[in-house]
């Protein structure tokens, strides 16, 4: 369907404020979990202040008002905060994460097509009240500055100074300087904006020294703004002069010229700024260490203000969709190159072969790429959770930290949308069935304070997730009674189980162990959904624990699901593929060599005793030839119990396209899915978890 | 168009042990000639494997061993019907497949009752025209109950 160029452009804006808004949303989350443990750190109001900030003004200028409403009067609240109006509290830090959560609700709706509109009235209310209760005589006046600051359709932008800045600013007047803030408007017909911004600055510096610039030096040199800029200058001369100099730069339309006095500035900064600073230091040695600290603090503020002009690094936003259009092209070409590779292999020409193995190796190298652009840190799916742990732990009256370890360890795309759920069940049966209340754990002899430990690594071709919690750990009684009542297991069954096999009961459907049912955790379904999730991802969970120690919930997860290195093996007619991440390595193995212990047949391998598995009898192969006296055997492991597969030879390794055998055949013994040779027939890939037990 | 619809109705037809049989040609996606098919182990005695199919994994069920006929083994002639429901994809392996025909809707009767066949279970109907008879296969049957068995087969 073709689609307007204007509609196009403001879709393509759409996306960008939808991303970004979420990025700012989830900014003021982090911070204001981040000041509730640090309430008298104002740094953090202004972190959140200024992500408010710059979402008002987006939705504003996306017309989204009654965002921009709520935003505003959020802010209105933080600025009261930061300037010691009003004494910050949890029962505020309550109502703005509601305000935010409305906001994330506004954004969400904007996203699915919706029109961003909610009745905030109520949030807006409460944040009014908060306002108001402490010091209503200022506040209404606070607000006005903030709504002429904040609004960006306005033509005259007033730059936000932070303390460094407002430092500066201080101190240059204390020695003679006067502080301008001077808008330049350039004529819509401009065509080398830089260089124009370029020429202003240029006057600008030697009139006196440009303490800030909106938007930042950076965005002007790249154009990245419409057709005016703010610059704020520190000067000796008179306001007039200065117009008239930056006036004579041509293609400049407009030059407006404000003189800020210190009143102004406290206005939209209040910090006590004196007490800060040592007095008797020279301003010229300050000025230059200060610079660099408000650049760094400029350029920090650049990678959240950024509403209308995109970053400076070099990143772009790909839709997900393409990648996945990628990916599937690069899987038709992954298998054509295995055809390839078996023509040449038959052929045997010499030119051929060299350009396969160009090929191959290209190919290689464009699948590491097309599989990196994939990776996404699990930070994506963490960064919900200290809002999630938050509540619960209020709603539950316990005290829990969280704590997050290794955030940036990267997982393919596909599990990390897999992911989510299942972690926050497990989450939420931590906190729920795991931590004790405050009391129970003092009496135990712990802190009062239980710990909840999310962390996940890369080992080898998996990335682990673990959750561990300090709290009262499983009961081996509690768990066998209620798995015997449920007929899960018999009781002669139970008395010969470990107890981590006992653990993973709590995975069988139907389980819940918790005394007292909850609404948090105890639906009746639950973690073994979890179980069968993991598990469609090609990965698997298990269970430590010591009771009252705590519990860890390990989840192992493939990095990657879709190209994976398996070694072909050839069994009669028919082949088979076994993923190289279960292979330890292969042997031949004399016949006679076989023992037999309890009616299995095992090897001594390197000191151990193997079982071995013939795939043969598991997989029915119908029988064509005679074995001769050797056996092929693939050495697998899960964890730390091994077994050997026995087939009759080895084709090789080969890079495969991991595919389902359709909705069709689900569930099907000991096998994960299939994958297209090169010669067009399907091989089928051996599940080895599913062959050990 | 809707009212041709109503009073007509195109169907595949094939043959299965002499007799013929069809299948309305919007559950059809294609035909196909017997390529080469990897058996899966420990399924259905009529699932006889997966083959690939321009990139795509599709299960093929043998038809005549799905009604309890005689199996026989391939010739030239036999094809591979690639049907699909909803979000199921999978091939029937069928003697031959070498017409399309229209037929009113109102000479579609229902199956004779037959206690005892395995075969009448899966039938929708029968329609004759001229002097064939047509058996109407209902896909919605042959598929379905596979997928319960098989959950059967997960719970137990």
């Amino acid at each position: 369907m073709p689609r307007g160029a204007g509609l196009m452009d403001m879709n393509q804006y759409l996306e960008v404020f939808i991303e970004e808004s979420k990025e700012h949303l989830q900014a003021c989350n982090e911070q204001l979990l981040e000041l509730e443990k640090n309430p008298e750190d104002f740094t953090i109001v202004n972190e959140i202040f200024r992500s408010a900030h710059t979402l008002k003004g987006m939705s504003a200028t996306m017309g989204y008002e009654d965002l921009a409403k709520l935003t505003h009067q959020m802010e209105n609240v933080l600025d009261a905060i930061r300037n010691h109006k009003i004494k910050f509290n949890p029962e505020i830090l309550d109502v703005v994460f509601l305000a935010v959560d409305d906001l994330e609700a506004m954004v969400q709706s904007i996203a699915e097509g919706g029109d961003g509109k909610r009745d905030v009235s109520d949030v807006v209310e409460k944040l009014l009240l908060i306002e108001k209760g402490e010091n209503p005589s200022q506040t209404s006046a606070k607000s006005e500055v903030a709504a002429t600051i904040a609004d960006p359709v306005q033509k005259n932008i007033k730059s936000v100074y932070d303390e460094f800045e407002l430092t500066v600013l201080q101190q240059s007047k204390e020695q003679g300087f006067e502080t301008y803030e001077i808008t330049v408007s350039l004529r819509e017909d401009c065509l080398l904006k830089a260089a124009r911004v370029f020429m202003v600055f240029e006057i600008l510096e030697k009139v006196g020294e440009v303490i800030k610039s909106t938007p930042s030096v950076e965005q002007l040199e790249e154009e990245q703004f419409d057709r005016e800029f703010t610059v704020t200058v520190i000067s000796k001369e008179i306001k007039d002069d200065i117009q008239k100099k930056v006036m004579k730069v041509s293609e400049v339309d407009s030059v407006e010229v404000n003189l800020l006095t210190m009143e102004d500035l406290r206005q939209s900064e209040n910090e006590p700024i004196e007490d800060k600073l040592p007095n008797n230091v020279h301003i010229p040695e300050k000025e230059i260490q200060e610079n660099s600290e408000s650049k760094k603090l400029e350029e920090k503020k650049a990678a959240t203000s950024s509403s209308s002009s995109k970053q400076s690094s070099k990143t772009i936003r790909v839709n997900i969709d393409r990648l996945d259009i990628l990916m599937n092209l690069f899987e038709e070409l992954v298998i054509d190159r295995g055809r390839l590779e078996q023509i040449s292999r038959d052929l045997n020409n010499q030119e051929l072969h060299e350009t396969v193995e160009r090929m191959t190796r290209v190919s290689g190298d464009l699948q590491n790429i097309i599989l990196n652009m994939r990776m996404v840190p699990v930070e994506t799916v963490f960064n919900r959770f200290p809002r999630m742990v938050r509540q619960l732990a209020r709603d539950l009256n316990k005290q829990i930290n969280l704590e997050i370890i290794g955030a940036e360890t990267e997982l393919d795309r596909t599990v990390i949308d897999e992911i989510g759920d299942p972690l926050v069940h497990l989450i939420r049966n931590a906190l729920d069935h795991g931590i004790e209340t405050p009391e129970i754990r003092k009496a135990n002899g712990k802190s009062e304070e239980g710990t909840v430990i999310l962390k996940a690594y890369h080992s080898g071709n998996h990335v682990f997730i673990e959750i561990e919690d300090d709290g009262a750990g499983i009961s081996r009684e509690k768990v066998l009674a209620k798995a015997i009542k449920n007929g899960i297991v018999t009781e002669q069954s139970a008395a010969s189980m470990s107890d981590k096999q006992v653990f993973e009961l709590i995975l069988a459907s139907g389980f819940s162990t918790a005394e007292k049912i909850s609404d948090v955790s105890g639906r009746g379904v639950g973690l073994d959904v979890v179980k069968s999730t993991i598990e469609s991802l090609g990965g698997s969970i298990t269970i430590d624990s010591t009771h009252g120690n705590g519990s860890i919930f390990s989840i192992q997860l493939p990095l990657t699901l879709s190209i994976i290195s398996v070694m072909l093996t050839e069994i009669q007619k028919e082949k088979y593929a076994i993923p190289l991440s279960s292979i330890i390595e292969t042997a031949i193995v004399k016949k006679s060599d076989i023992l037999n212990a309890h009616n299995q047949r095992v090897i001594d391998f390197r000191g151990k005793v193997v079982p071995l598995l013939f795939l043969k009898e598991i997989f029915d192969v119908p029988v064509f030839e005679e074995e001769d006296e050797f056996y092929s055997v693939v050495i697998v492991r899960k964890g730390d119990k091994m077994a050997g597969l026995v087939v009759d030879s080895f084709i090789g390794q080969q890079e495969v396209v991991l595919k389902s055998l359709g909705n069709y055949l689900t569930n099907v013994f000991a096998i994960s899915g299939a994958t297209i040779l090169g010669d067009g027939q399907v091989a089928l890939i051996v599940d080895c978890n599913a062959l050990i037990k | 168009m809707t009212e041709a619809i109503a009073s007509e109705i195109k169907l595949i037809v094939f043959q299965l042990n002499t007799k013929e049989y069809a299948i309305p040609v919007n559950q059809v996606r294609s035909i196909e000639k017997v390529e080469h098919i990897t058996r899966v182990p420990h399924t259905d005695k009529f699932v006889k494997g997966v083959l690939n199919l321009r990139g795509v994994i599709t299960p093929i069920i043998d038809l005549r061993s799905r009604f309890g006929l005689e199996e026989s083994s391939y010739s030239d002639s036999t094809r591979v019907i690639i049907v699909g429901l909803n979000e199921l994809e999978v091939g029937f392996i069928v003697d031959l497949a070498n017409d399309v025909i229209d037929i009113p809707v109102n000479s579609i009767e229902p199956p004779p009752e037959v206690v005892g066949v395995k075969e009448a279970e899966y039938i929708n109907g029968v329609a004759k025209v001229g002097k064939r008879l047509l058996i109407l296969i209902d896909l919605e049957k042959i598929l379905k109950i596979e997928e319960r068995s098989s959950l059967q087969g997960i719970e137990g």
